[in-house]
């Protein structure tokens, strides 16, 4: 097999006086290590492809009573193994074709700060930690009212196709460039008008998207003294944990977050029982409008606090819960394998009047799972953060497309959990409180009325769920976290009953995806008052200056502003803010992931990949009609229930009229809701589409120009020859491993003479 | 004490506790001494105390994006 004589035979130009080992392995070695099939990896193959093509038997075709969980969770490996090993692969060889010649910005801007080359397994998994939020965990848990098949197949056929090809794209882009932004990538490629318009696009996407986080950690701790209580507790936490870190142990970031993981069990432990008492009754029950309030008052202080008192100890704290949740999740989904009796289909498949989110299933299923699918908010993070820490080019398909693989991974599980939870309850929780009237018994008679097969609900069912994890009530808890909540502590407690602990893992649950999603918004926050500083800075440069606090107070008012005002029309919607807000929400973030791949199809045209542009027209175009189709819909749809501006100008003919009631509008107050939100609502879809469509236009022009032959400048870094080596998979191939060892043993020499200025990476 | 000292060691160096540092970001400050030692700076390098305050410091102009 591939020796290293003849990796290193092959070296172009002369090696520089002070001999290192050879950077990259002779990619011809890499290739036939790749293409010969020894008998051990083709036993392993089929079998990954048997265990997958059966399991998806079981889930998509066999129609028993029930479904074990178990078979997604085989269906979803398999297919991503097939996908990363075939498709990223060929992706790799075709499209990109990375040069482990080529020094990444990690190694030749290497400042000790942001560009750091990280090993890649580290690398892995702080790149899955940016990505993953509460997003995957909670659109699969909506999508769920239309049965688990169709929920299934997007996500795992998405993250294949479309969601991991962008990740992996735009982070290899951007590594080339220096670890630019997308907006940065935008305004070079598309010129200025693309450019802006993919600024401001990115701008109003992060906008709702911040203020649709919001409204479901309001909708999950509203009227919930227990996790009003213990999340609430994650802010004194973190300040604590902020001065340890800054003046009593600094640096120990370690040590300072098993501290903080164990203060934040304990409140989630006290709050059952503060949650229980008189007094934390009347302190901490709170209704969902001064949630909201509280909300946008922390999202301020948050985003102006300096970095170490609170937003960095916070996404330690974040950090450590998100992955050792999602370990505990899947452990418990092995365990358990829960028998699912939600059908593959359910009956608001076929209709566009489902009680959790409204309009048909194309297109409405495909942006309601925007996270785990295709997400376009990770662009941001796979431009930025993650490729000034990547050391090797060949590393970028592990990190960019294998780390999407696993939140996909993170979507389906959520999903198993969602189904677990009995139907009718389901729908009782996520119906909206215009619909159930916020009632035990309203909750049962409307679930009941939907004439669901095999779902019966009584009020006793759902005040002793209630009771089962700990709340009042969970009638009308929309949003998905608490449905979620639910189907993981029920979950976790058959993994372990005889400790009793439903109302534990219940708050555990909500607790963790509060604070991602607070994390989410302090985050968002600051980075979209950079953006809109830096834009205004255009026209007035003082805005540039990072250190004008005015300037710095303004923007952050103003992004708040802007979420927070759509926040408290969420929380006051009388049709429940999720089921007409959700959509918009999964378009704004399917609209972001357009506008990343139109910025990587002109990029790749650019660089002459003419003939195999068509795997990033294909989930640019599918992308474009579904969302398309779903503004469109959203905007000219006739039928109220589905069309924002039919919605609107029944709503306002019913006010007009002086109507008590329309439909769930108890009152003109209400009715006069529904006008102002439908009207935001419609407004934003409006930007929105056309924004984007502009960006995607831009790049086609681009595109096209570039077919003809007619190219632009190339915006690539110039090649720096690297003086180092690492593997680029998760596990090091023959040649790979004995490359290493040469380095390894290089190293090792030169440590025993003092050769200061030698590079030994 | 001894033998409770040796153990927080061992767990210390081993791979699970290195490699969720390095996913949290808690070895930033020996990956700074490594970089500083490799690229011969001639300044002595930064205090841990002042590397972290240093890094606190350049986030708060530069953000790191969070997803959904």
């Amino acid at each position: 097999m591939g020796s290293t004589a003849s990796a290193r035979s092959v070296e172009r130009p002369p090696e520089p006086a002070d001999e290192h080992p050879a950077n990259h392995v002779d990619p011809d070695v890499l290739e036939k290590e790749h293409s010969t099939w020894t008998w051990k990896k083709i036993v392993v193959w089929v079998l990954i492809a048997l265990v997958g093509g059966f399991s998806w038997v079981m889930v998509a075709l066999v129609r028993g009573e029930t479904v074990n969980g178990i078979w997604f969770v085989f269906a979803a490996v398999c297919s991503y193994f097939i996908g990363y090993r075939f498709y990223s692969k060929y992706i790799e060889n075709k499209l990109l074709k990375p040069n482990d010649r080529r020094a990444t910005p990690a190694e030749y801007n290497e400042d000790g700060k942001d560009y750091m080359p990280t090993d890649r397994r580290v690398l892995y998994g702080h790149h899955f930690a940016a990505i993953a939020g509460a997003g995957p965990l909670v659109g699969p848990v909506l999508a769920a009212q239309m049965g688990y098949l169709p929920g299934t197949i997007w996500i795992i056929a998405g993250v294949i196709l479309a969601g991991a090809v962008q990740d992996y794209l735009v982070l290899f882009f951007s590594m080339r460039r220096g670890g630019r932004s997308l907006g940065q990538m935008a305004r070079e490629e598309l010129g200025v008008v693309g450019g802006y318009a993919a600024i401001v696009a990115t701008l109003a996407i992060m906008i709702i998207i911040t203020a649709i986080l919001a409204l479901v950690v309001v909708n999950a701790l509203g009227e919930s003294p227990w996790g009003v209580f213990s999340v609430g507790m994650t802010i004194p936490i973190a300040l604590f944990m902020g001065v340890y870190l800054r003046y009593i142990r600094p640096g120990k970031v370690m040590e300072v977050s098993v501290i903080g993981f164990v203060l934040l069990l304990a409140s989630i432990i006290v709050g059952g029982w503060v949650g229980h008492t008189e007094l934390g009754i009347q302190l901490f029950t709170l209704d969902r409008v001064s949630l909201a309030w509280f909300v946008i008052v922390y999202g301020f202080i948050a985003a102006v606090l300096p970095v170490w008192l609170l937003l960095a100890p916070r996404d330690y704290l974040s950090t450590f819960m998100k992955v050792g949740t999602i370990i505990l999740l899947a452990v418990g989904i092995i365990v358990v394998r829960p028998e699912i009796s939600v059908p593959a289909f359910s009956e608001f498949a076929s209709r566009s009047d489902g009680p959790v989110f409204s309009g048909s299933l194309f297109p409405f299923l495909f942006v309601t799972i925007a996270c785990g699918a295709l997400s376009g908010f990770h662009a941001l993070i796979a431009s930025g953060t993650t490729p000034k820490m990547v050391e090797k080019e060949r590393q970028t398909r592990f990190i960019g497309y294998g780390g999407m693989c696993m939140e996909s991974f993170v979507a389906i599980m959520a999903l198993v959990a969602a189904i677990t939870v009995d139907r009718g309850i389901y729908f009782a929780m996520n119906a909206g409180p215009g619909s159930t009237g916020g009632t035990v018994e309203g909750a049962a008679a409307f679930v009941n009325s939907l004439g669901l097969t095999g779902v019966d609900v009584s009020p006793d069912q759902l005040s002793a769920t209630a009771q089962g994890v700990g709340e009042h009530t969970i009638v009308s808890r929309t949003g998905g976290a608490p449905t979620l909540a639910v189907g993981m502590a029920g979950i976790m407690h058959s993994m372990v009953p005889s400790l009793n602990l439903m109302s534990f893992w219940y708050h555990f649950a909500i607790m963790f995806e509060a604070l991602f999603i607070l994390t989410a918004v302090d985050a968002g926050t600051r980075v979209s008052r950079f953006m809109l500083s830096d834009t205004l800075g255009n026209f007035i440069p003082k805005f540039r200056d990072p250190h004008w606090r005015v300037g710095a107070w303004l923007t952050t008012a103003i992004m708040v502003a802007g979420w927070g005002s759509i926040l408290i029309l969420g929380v006051t919607d009388p049709l429940g803010g999720i089921n007409t807000f959700y959509p918009l929400f999964g378009i704004a973030n399917q609209l972001l992931a357009a506008v990343g791949l139109a910025v990587c199809l002109a990029i790749a045209a650019q660089k002459g990949r003419i003939k195999y542009l068509w795997i990033i027209a294909l989930p640019l175009a599918f992308d474009v009609v579904v969302t398309v189709t779903g503004s469109w819909m959203k905007i000219f749809s006739s039928d109220p229930k589905v069309g924002y501006w039919a919605n609107y100008s029944a709503a306002k003919k019913a006010l007009d009229s002086g109507a008590e009631k329309f439909g769930t509008a108890k009152s003109p107050a209400e009715i006069e809701a529904v006008v102002r939100n439908t009207f935001v609502q419609g407004t934003l879809s409006v930007l929105f589409v056309v924004l984007t469509l502009i960006v995607v236009v831009a790049a086609l022009i681009v595109t096209i120009r570039a077919i003809n032959g007619k190219r632009g400048r190339d915006h690539e870094d110039p090649f720096v020859e690297s003086a180092f080596y690492a593997p680029a998979g998760l596990v090091a191939t023959p040649a790979e491993r004995a490359l290493e060892k040469e380095w390894s043993d290089y190293r090792s020499r030169a440590k025993e003479p003092a050769s200061a200025g030698a590079s030994e990476r | 004490m001894s033998a409770a000292h040796h153990l927080v060691r061992r767990i210390r160096r081993s791979g699970l506790v290195r490699f969720a540092s390095g996913v949290l970001g808690a070895d930033k400050y020996e990956r700074y001494l490594d970089y500083h030692r490799r690229h011969g700076c001639s300044e002595p390098p930064m205090s841990e105390k002042e590397y972290w305050r240093s890094l606190t410091d350049h986030q708060e102009a530069n953000p790191g994006a969070r997803c959904c």
